[in-house]
């Protein structure tokens, strides 16, 4: 059957998934612009349909075409729904696939530098006034590099969009580690 | 049973010939209650006492008997060794578990069992927490048959969302014992913020806060349009109410002095502890009596005292609701409210340090002791006859695998929502290689042994090559039910390799099947022991009821009748010893007829003294 006929026309049973990419699957447009709220309507729709929840009384086999299903809407919606993810997912999706597990090869003097200089401040912040600023700046200049990377993608300018996207990477580590010692600092206090 | 008059023209209710109908169970620590949803509206199911908890204690007879209940927890009085209560904080868990808990639980380890699942030792029988928690089943099961006037087959299930992998497995395989097909496992908190969205149509971002007796849940939920998509969950599976009752437990021991004490001692102290705890729900002090060995001591203990000793407990609970707020990304003030869940949550300190920490009065308005059990029950409606309502849950913890120097490999990271698949490659170390030995762990610590082994298996057949050129693609599948489901294969060769998982903590398939068989041929058995044990229950506390009432009014009765009563009690005593049900049943009801007269006498003066002292009038006036 076609990849992405979702119910036998026929006898009305549950297909599996097939082979789609995450965009299709939730009916969106391959693009690295993607609005939360038109990412979730899809989803919720689709899992209303799909989950597991609805087959409960049904054969072995729907009920595990209908874990396929829900498994792979999950999939697709926790890669869109990340700007990191998807932007990963978005330039293997077009040929150009990058290795976020290759951890430290960053072949970009001049993000290194600007890395480490980050790090380097919020391991020597001590108060939490500190680490809330550099959380904020964080915060924004990942939304800033983000912005970016929407830029480089509609322009078609994949190369601009790897570097963006290690960049992202980075960024997005920032923010978690810095969020990770404001919390720390704030349980203590 | 009364007969139903209809109507005339009215037809009988369409629902009285339908299929038997799915329950909601939440299987507790310390209590249980079942529910059944019908159209969207809830019943709780009640037992011959009236009551919709069940206590999950289980009290095991010398003659094979088997009784759950509010009765079998009287009995930690009486036969302390042959009763087992919170078996709940046992699941899935092995011997080694169990000895890092070791004082805290007053239980009798089989020392046989070496590795694998914990199996104890009560009345001189050897028992799983599987078959335990499989005859609180039986027992939750009979009730569901009994308000419902039919077989109840199917039912949802709940689990704390902390429980692990072997935990679950061990809560369906005792539902499986039971006779009931698990149609899903569902989550505490997930539960209960179905019963609660739907009944309010809350919409937003809430917290559901569930300390039970022996198992701590926190969730953070977002509910919208009949959407519950779970945002981040955290726990302990191993912190509760029992907690606290340990430490009231050992407050009173210690004021006792240094005494050895036996297993069903501990039982009986605990007991005391959880009146005490529960008693200053209420009231700010009281005293209560320890009365083990030889000696009986008096124990003040007042609220502040209580607050003291629990807040160790209701601390770590908020350390982990930072925590799940913060995997959320998410900040205090975006949670539009927080549920309280759980008998737990009754107390006064809870309530305190919960407001606190979220800065809003936590909502507590469906009865925290039913409220899983009602979300439940429409889980179970909403499986079976269809619903619009979606549930969409996480994965509680983070699932790996022992990669080289003992350093666990993340496969799944915790909060991901289920159903979900996600492979990880591995490869060899050594030229020629032909065997992978693959260790499933999970938690989130880095270190293999401090994350907990869930299944050990050997991956064979993979073609000798140079170490490093195999690339092993290893598979995990978490379910709906959130249960674990490994597979690996070689795949620069295609060689699909056979995969043996031996559960490190739980019960194979030959032990699964053989308790099944045993269970199957003795139904039989246990039903005709579980009736005569109820009869046997329901005629000693006729006895008691009689032997008070001879105590407080005998005066009423004279020589003769008196005679007369004392007869028919002896005979009901005397057959008691007996395992003859029907002769039981007879003498019961007999000595129902021998005590009617005294009942009346007893009434008439009961009138008499209520009226003594209230003039003519004002007594017309009342009438």
């Amino acid at each position: 059957m076609r990849a992405g006929v979702l119910f036998c026309p026929v006898c009305g049973a549950v297909q599996g998934p097939g082979s789609m990419d995450h965009f299709a699957r939730l009916g969106l447009a391959v693009g690295f612009d993607v609005d939360v709220e038109a990412l979730e309507r899809p989803y919720f729709a689709l899992q209303r349909q799909l989950h597991p929840d609805r087959f409960a009384g049904k054969s072995p086999k729907e009920k595990a075409l209908s874990q396929q299903q829900a498994t792979m809407l999950n999939e697709a919606y926790e890669t869109l729904k990340d700007p990191l993810k998807r932007g990963v997912y978005l330039l293997e999706l077009l040929g150009r696939g990058v290795d976020l597990t290759a951890c430290g090869t960053i072949n970009d003097p001049e993000l290194l530098m600007e890395q480490m200089e980050k790090r380097e401040a919020l391991a020597e912040a001590t108060t939490g006034a500190e680490i809330a600023r550099l959380l904020a700046e964080a915060d924004s200049e990942s939304v800033a590099c983000q912005c970016h990377l929407s830029a480089a993608f509609l322009a078609g300018d994949l190369a601009q969009a790897a570097h963006l996207v290690n960049r992202l990477k980075f960024l997005t580590k920032l923010v978690e580690d810095a969020r990770a010692r404001k919390n720390r600092i704030r349980m203590m206090g | 049973m009364l007969l139903q008059l209809l109507e005339p023209g009215e037809t009988p209710a369409p629902h009285q010939n339908e299929a038997p109908r799915a329950i909601g169970i939440d299987l507790g620590t310390t209590n249980s209650v079942v529910a059944v949803a019908r159209d969207g509206v809830v019943e709780v199911l009640k037992g011959a006492d009236g009551r919709g908890l069940l206590a999950s204690v289980v009290c095991y007879g010398e003659d094979g008997s088997v009784l759950v209940g509010e009765d079998a927890r009287n009995q930690i009085l009486v036969a302390p060794d042959h009763v087992v209560g919170s078996i709940k904080r046992l699941m899935g868990r092995g011997l080694e578990d169990v000895k890092s808990l070791a004082g805290t639980l007053p239980y009798k380890m089989d020392s046989l069992a070496e590795g694998g699942m914990v199996r104890l030792n009560v009345a001189g029988r050897v028992l799983t927490p599987v078959e335990i928690s499989a005859d609180i089943l039986r027992a939750i099961k009979a009730r569901a048959e009994a308000a419902l006037d039919g077989a109840v087959e199917k039912a949802v299930v709940t689990v704390p969302a902390y429980f692990d992998d072997a935990a679950r497995t061990a809560t369906r395989d005792a539902a499986r014992l039971a006779g009931l097909e698990v149609l899903r496992l569902v989550n505490e908190p997930t539960a209960a913020a179905l019963a609660y969205g739907l009944d309010n149509s809350a919409e937003g971002l809430y917290a559901v806060y569930d300390l039970g007796g022996g198992t701590f849940d926190i969730s953070l939920l977002r509910m919208e349009k009949g959407v519950f998509q779970v945002k981040a969950t955290g726990g302990d599976a191993a912190l509760g109410g029992d907690d606290v009752d340990h430490a009231i437990a050992e407050h009173f021991l210690a004021e006792r002095g240094a005494e050895p004490l036996s297993a069903g001692e501990v039982k009986q102290v605990l007991m005391v502890a959880r009146l005490a705890k529960e008693c200053l729900t209420h009231s700010m002090g009281g005293e209560w009596m320890v009365d083990i060995g030889d000696r009986s001591t008096r124990h003040f203990l007042d609220r502040a005292t209580l607050d003291r000793l629990a807040l160790p407990f209701v601390e770590r609970t908020l350390e982990i609701c930072r925590g799940v707020v913060a995997d959320a990304e998410v900040e205090m003030e975006d949670i539009k409210g927080v549920v309280l869940v759980g008998g737990s949550t009754r107390m006064p300190l809870v309530r305190s340090k919960v407001a606190e920490l979220f800065g809003r009065e936590p909502l507590s308005d469906i009865n925290p002791d039913e409220v899983v059990a009602v979300g439940a029950a429409l889980q179970a409606e909403a499986l079976t006859v269809g619903s619009d309502t979606l549930l969409l849950d996480v994965t509680p913890l983070s699932l790996g695998i022992e990669t080289m120097g003992g350093i666990v490999e993340k496969v799944i990271p915790r909060n991901q929502p289920i159903p979900v698949g996600m492979a990880q490659e591995f490869t060899t170390y050594q030229d020629g290689q032909t065997a992978m030995s693959i260790h499933v762990v999970q938690g989130e610590r880095e270190m293999v042994d401090q994350c907990r082994s869930l299944a050990r298996f050997v991956l064979k057949g993979i073609p000798p090559m140079a170490a490093g050129a195999a690339r092993i693609r290893v598979a995990f599948t978490v379910d709906a039910d959130g249960l674990l489901t490994v597979s690996a294969r070689e795949t620069t060769t295609g060689t699909e390799a056979q995969v043996a998982v031996k559960p490190s903590y739980g019960l194979d398939e030959e032990e699964m099947a053989k308790m099944l068989r045993d269970s199957l041929e003795n139904a039989r058995t246990d039903m005709t022991v579980r009736l005569l044990t109820e009869s046997k229950v329901e005629a000693n506390r006729s006895i008691l009821a009689i032997r008070a009432a001879l105590v407080a009014d005998g005066d009423l009765l004279d020589a003769a009748e008196r005679g007369m009563i004392e007869t028919a009690v002896a005979k009901v005593e005397t057959l008691l010893a007996g395992t003859d049900r029907e002769a039981i049943l007879a003498a019961a009801e007999n000595m129902e007829n021998a005590t009617k007269g005294f009942a009346e006498k007893r009434m008439d003066q009961g009138i008499r003294k209520a009226l003594a002292g209230v003039s003519v009038d004002k007594l017309d006036g009342a009438l």
